[in-house]
């Protein structure tokens, strides 16, 4: 799915990394639990979240993935969208509750990929 | 012989959002020596998971990746409270972080177990009232 399809598909606002919005993305998570996201999640390059701070950044940096969605109407500050930009990211706000934005991506083809070997 | 290339990051305690500081910049020191971007993820999530801890548990401490001919070690150094029990806290679950680290996103009982996960070998020193040293090694 083109990151693209994802402001699409969540009406969502665009805080950093429009040019590479075109780029595909193969599968996702969503969690506000960044241990989580640490220990369990692999190669999933779009992290659904609706904790706001720059630990969320910094873990999807980590995990070398491409795109942040803040969920639940959650507006990040400029550092984190900053970082964001700097590690090459694309951040994303939506409106929508994790769960229905969850859905609506895996409805259209986003799936959660493979479980941490 | 030559001289491993080594890498010094002071991690500061004193504030939770600056954590993982050290990380970031160690990931980009790694990227550009070119290593495999898996090599560098491992690397990377086991030092950040050892950095939250220590800044949740010990007000920081040093961290240094050293770089040898065929692994990289990764040496987490504070001198915090020190690990009553290791291997409960190697136990997935098992956190005594404080309900505000929680509130953050972190304290799950994931990093120990998480950081042995993705290292090829892991080595817990510890000593009550004097602090922690955790040194881990992934191959190349």
């Amino acid at each position: 799915m083109k990151m693209s399809k994802i402001v699409e598909l969540l009406n969502a606002k665009v805080l950093c990394g429009e040019e590479l919005l075109e780029n595909e993305v193969h599968s996702a998570c969503g969690s506000d639990m960044m241990s989580d996201v640490l220990a369990y999640v692999k190669d999933q390059a779009v992290l659904l979240t609706g904790l706001v701070n720059l630990q969320v950044v910094r873990t999807a940096a980590m995990m070398d993935m491409l795109c942040i969605v803040f969920v639940r109407g959650k507006i990040p500050s400029d550092d984190i969208i900053e970082f964001a930009r700097d590690n090459g990211m694309v951040v994303l706000a939506s409106e929508e509750r994790m769960y229905p934005a969850c859905g609506k991506l895996y409805a259209n083809g986003l799936v959660g990929g493979a479980l941490h070997a | 012989m030559s001289v491993p290339l080594k890498f010094h990051y002071d991690v500061h305690g004193e504030d939770f959002t600056s954590a993982g500081n050290a990380s970031v910049q160690a990931k980009k020191a790694l990227r550009q020596l070119g290593y495999d971007p898996n090599i560098i993820r491992r690397v990377s999530i086991a030092m950040y998971e050892g950095e939250i801890n220590m800044v949740i548990h010990a007000d920081g401490g040093s961290a240094d990746i050293i770089v040898y001919p065929d692994y990289i070690e990764i040496v987490l150094a504070d001198k915090g409270p020190g690990i009553p029990d290791v291997s409960k806290a190697m136990q997935e679950g098992f956190s005594t972080a404080p309900d505000n680290i929680r509130s953050l996103g972190f304290g799950a009982g994931m990093g120990l177990p998480n950081m042995k996960k993705h290292t090829d070998d892991m080595k817990i020193d510890t000593v009550i009232g004097e602090g922690t040293t955790i040194t881990m090694r992934v191959n190349t």
